[in-house]
């Protein structure tokens, strides 16, 4: 038949021909890619994922610029002090997108003393992506010390952790939040920061328990452990990055709950407080203002929503590539580009199948 | 195609029924990554009635997808073009709806793994009724009353009891007969039999290949049998396909693949088989320096070990007991009950059992993986019996284990030459440049190119990783290996080279080897003395001819008969013999059952191969992980 063919029929009596690996069809996606590589193409892969990470790094760049960070100067003329006449009635944002995109002085208004809303939602983001980071990373870190050695080590040791864990969780975050908040935090977002992280590391605890406990029972481990590898290198260097699919999942979840729960501290007037700003604190101080001036409580809200959802959205595309499961179903137009494409090639139309 | 297989192709069966199957030019491929690759290219087959037709190729072949193909079980990114027609009506290209009145009902299929493949949540029985009932009108107790004589039909024991069972309280025959009853539960036209013995102990394979035989009398269905096992073939098919790269080679009667192969690769792949009886009648100790020694006995036969000044023995155990411990209301289980077994340096032992006889425990506690409960067990002349962890990190420096499974036994995120040079490292026999030599050379001696040490083991072919494994229990040059099943997940032919290379290293390095397997043809090939298990119980150790050609024990007798050999002629001679031993033992049984029963080891049997499924589940459950969701 004349029907080209890409396998080449091989050699009999090499030896190259018994190496041929038997789901080659399969591994013809991840051919001489390291597991790493595989995951980020596959991550790369996912459009969701790509326009939240997109959206949020526009977010994060919007909000260090603008305003500046620490003592680095911004491009934005106001920083969340400074008081200005007001320009539009009653303080109305100033950006519109009738005939054009005009900007204008203060593009998202001003609060009634003439504040620039702009500058105070920035700001805000600032401290809300602060605290976030702090309590994502520090949360798994806890998570993932607590969780590896209950779920190595077993018996009265993972009894002792697991307990401690349940301990913590029936604790309503929100309170201890609030307590120790009011406590060491005050006005800084670090130290607030620190104190929810040392409360919500339980899921990420359980959740790196349970993969030690499956991961530990695997082959490649008792042959480590022949090979004569101690429990610290079975632990870090063996189990530990095959249990990094849920730890990084867990973690930008983590993250996503931080943001929400450091807004609803500051709405409740628990966590940032008056003098500095966060996103919660600023919906909190002008909840009596929706009526008459909704866009001091637009912005904030909208920023909040965004950066969350954007976590979220990240989330469930790591998720999905780190699943090994998780094949690509091809669309019907790339199905029909593909046979296309072989009829161009071959000259030839192809037969179509069902 | 070329002409060859078509010259010999469509034998008429003596009936000349017409064909109830007809495949002609089925081309199945899949879509990845903006590309069609074929899997299986025109594939044209006939199958009749009563008639078995057996498609044998390796793994990625194309035998099972140009199948599944056949009732739309594809994945989504395959696509099958064509023409399959059963009884005339055209398969490829019905909705989803017209082919599950097909499924099931006109074709059924027995798949390969039957814990997998019956819902654990649900009993056989009304997994078997709900097949009936989706198909045909019929009330809850009339499919009952079907069910139950199907089950009557695959020979469970007790049907009535069995209907009401779930499968784990099954043993895995019996769940096997049940997966076959619901198959056979709408008096299917065709029959498909996914790899239905590889999951199975041979002995059980024997039983339902008998029960299978049986089948085909009494059923008018034609039967696609899809293997890779050439000994099933020979048992059971009237004609054989064989398929390589999703292309059929050659096709014929049985008679005429077996005995008058003209495809190179058929050739070759009968040739890989190991068969059972070969090396003993062959050349007798031949690729080893082993002087034999005749006559078995109950007490091990020591061979003189070879070449090797040192005196004792490389493991010694005596009256050796293993327990795995209890958790929570599971009482403690003793997997092994008192085991005398020795191994001369430079020998090799087989040990051979079915699964739940205990025979991977005493090679994972041999490097110290379980803790030794009672007796002594001496590796190279240390006792691990309550040892330090500071002397069995000594001892594993000339003790090492290839593991049964190469895809789960490398770390999926190491390169593998890290993998092998693990050992070394951690012994601080080289580092650096030195260590990267050692990789290298290791390489080089299991005949892998030596670019592999950066790659990842995912991208290696199953046999490719096994060598790996090889390699990296060579690394440390042990005096005692532990191969545990190395071949069994492994197809035939790449088998056949993985224990050629087995042997020449055995030459080379001459280390003791504990080679543990449940074949039987492939523990002749390498070891010089056999020792068989059965219960946690050494049943016979003696030196290998012996053991093969003379076999005291029932239970010996019983394992060796139920080793199916690729050769239609003389497999049916032994399907008579071993007929007659499954007879005896069973009638033996219903007379042991009584008073067996009583002493709780049967029992304690089973619960040690529950627990087994249950640790080999857990593995099912987390190797696809990262569903999300809590714990």
């Amino acid at each position: 038949m004349t029907t080209p063919t890409p396998i080449t029929p091989q050699q009999l009596d090499g030896p190259e021909h018994h190496d041929v690996v038997e789901n080659a069809i399969e591994l013809k996606e991840v051919e001489g890619l390291s597991q790493g590589r595989i995951v980020l193409r596959r991550f790369l892969r996912h459009r969701g994922a790509m326009a939240s990470a997109f959206v949020l790094l526009c977010v994060v760049v919007l909000a260090t610029t603008s305003i500046g960070w620490g003592p680095i100067p911004g491009w934005w003329k106001y920083t969340p002090t400074d008081l200005s006449p007001i320009v539009n009635s009653g303080g109305a944002p100033t950006l519109s997108f009738s005939g054009g995109i005009t900007i204008g002085e203060h593009p998202f208004g001003q609060d009634n003393i003439g504040k620039d809303v702009f500058a105070l939602v920035m700001r805000g983001t600032q401290q809300s992506l602060t605290v976030m980071v702090i309590i994502g990373l520090l949360a798994s870190a806890i998570g993932i010390a607590i969780g590896a050695s209950a779920g190595f080590f077993r018996g009265r040791l993972d009894n002792l952790l697991m307990r401690f864990t349940d301990m913590v969780i029936t604790i309503p975050v929100i309170m201890v939040g609030a307590i120790l908040g009011a406590w060491v935090g005050g006005a800084n977002p670090v130290t607030l920061a620190l104190a929810l992280a040392a409360v919500s590391w339980t899921s990420m605890a359980r959740l790196v328990r349970g993969e030690f406990l499956s991961l530990r029972e695997r082959e490649f481990v008792d042959a480590a452990r022949v090979a004569g590898a101690s429990n610290g290198r079975i632990m870090f260097k063996h189990i530990l990055p095959n249990a990094v699919g849920v730890i990084i999942v867990n973690a930008t979840l983590l993250m996503a709950a931080a943001i929400l729960l450091e807004t609803a501290l500051s709405y409740l007037g628990f966590g940032i407080a008056f003098p500095d700003v966060s996103l919660g604190n600023l919906i909190n101080e002008y909840q009596t203002a929706f009526a008459t001036r909704p866009w001091l409580f637009w912005w904030p809200g909208l920023f909040i929503v965004t950066i969350a959802l954007c976590i979220n959205f990240i989330g469930d595309g790591l998720r999905d590539a780190f699943d090994p499961r998780q094949r690509r179903i091809p669309t019907r137009r790339a199905l029909a580009r593909a046979s296309r494409r072989a009829e161009r090639k071959s000259g030839v139309p192809a037969t179509a199948g069902a | 195609m070329s002409t060859e297989t078509l010259a010999n192709a469509p034998a008429p069966t003596p009936d000349g029924k017409a064909p109830i199957l007809e495949v002609r030019d089925l081309t199945v491929e899949f879509f990845v990554d903006g590309e069609w690759y074929p899997a299986a290219t025109e594939v044209t087959y006939d199958v009749r009635p009563g008639e078995v037709l057996a498609i044998v190729g390796e793994s990625g072949s194309g035998k099972t997808q140009s199948s599944m193909s056949l009732i739309g079980l594809l994945p989504p990114n395959g696509r099958a073009s064509g023409s399959a027609k059963l009884a005339g009506r055209e398969l490829l290209g019905l909705t989803h709806k017209q082919l599950s009145s097909v499924r099931g009902k006109e074709v059924a299929v027995i798949f390969q793994e039957p814990m997998t493949a019956l819902n654990p949540v649900y009993t056989v029985g009304f997994q078997i009724i709900e097949t009936l009932r989706v198909h045909f009108d019929m009330g809850p107790k009339a499919a009952r009353q079907r069910a139950i004589e199907l089950l009557k039909l695959v020979d469970i024991p007790d049907p009535e009891r069995a209907v009401d069972k779930y499968p784990h309280q099954l043993s895995g025959g019996q769940r096997q007969r049940g997966m076959i009853a619901q198959a056979l539960a709408c008096d299917p036209k065709l029959l498909i039999a996914d790899e239905p013995t590889t999951a199975l102990d041979v002995t059980v394979q024997a039983e339902i290949l008998k029960l299978m035989r049986d089948l085909r009398s009494r059923i008018d269905s034609g039967i696609v049998l899809i293997t890779h096992d050439m000994g099933v073939v020979a048992d059971l098919s009237d004609r054989v396909l064989v398929m390589k790269n999703g292309r059929i080679v050659e096709s014929g009667v049985s008679d005429t693949i077996f005995n008058r192969p003209t495809h190179p690769y058929t050739i070759q792949l009968l040739e890989s088989v190991p068969h059972l009886g070969s090396a003993t009648l062959q050349a007798p100790g031949a690729e080893h320096d082993v002087t034999s020694t005749s006559a078995t006995t109950a007490t091990p036969v020591q061979a003189p070990a070879p070449a090797d000044t040192a005196t004792g023995y490389a493991l010694e155990a005596k009256d050796l007991i293993i327990e795995y411990p209890s958790r929570g209301r599971i009482p403690a289980f003793r997997a092994i009950n008192g085991v005398d077994l020795t191994i001369a340096r430079g020998e090799v032992l087989g040990l051979v059992g079915e699964s739940g006889s205990g025979k991977t425990t005493v090679g994972r506690a041999a490097v110290g993986l379980l803790p030794v409960a009672g007796g002594s067990l001496k590796v190279n002349g240390v006792e691990l019996a309550g040892v330090k962890p500071k002397t069995l990190r000594e001892v594993r420096q000339d003790v090492s284990i290839v593991f049964q499974d190469p895809g789960s036994s490398l770390n999926p995120r190491l390169p593998i030459g890290e993998s092998i040079g693990e050992p070394l490292k951690l012994h601080g026999v080289a580092k650096g440049a030195e260590l990267g030599k050692r990789v290298e050379d290791l390489l080089d001696r299991v005949h892998l190119s030596r670019s592999m040490r950066n790659r990842y083991p995912h991208e290696l072919s199953g046999g490719q990783r096994q060598r790996v494994g090889i390699a990296r229990a060579l690394a440390l040059s042990p005096k005692l290996l532990i191969a545990d099943e190395p071949t069994s997940a492994l197809d035939v032919s790449v088998q056949a080279r993985v224990l050629e290379l087995f042997q020449e290293l055995q030459r080379e390095y001459g280390f003791a080897c504990l080679f543990i397997s449940h074949d039987l043809a492939v523990v002749e090939i390498l070891s010089s003395r056999i020792a068989v298990m059965n219960k946690g119980l050494l049943v016979e150790v003696g030196d290998r001819d012996a053991i093969l050609r003379n076999p005291q024990q029932d239970y010996t007798k019983r394992l060796l008969a139920a080793v199916p050999v690729p050769n239609p002629a003389e497999q049916k001679l032994r399907r008579e013999e071993r007929d007659r031993l499954i007879e005896e033992a069973e009638a033996a049984l219903r007379q042991a059952d009584a008073q067996a029963d009583a002493v709780a080891h049967g029992k304690n049997l089973d619960e040690f191969e529950q627990q087994e499924q249950r640790t080999k589940g857990q593995f099912d459950a987390t190797n696809p992980p990262r569903g999300g969701g809590s714990v």
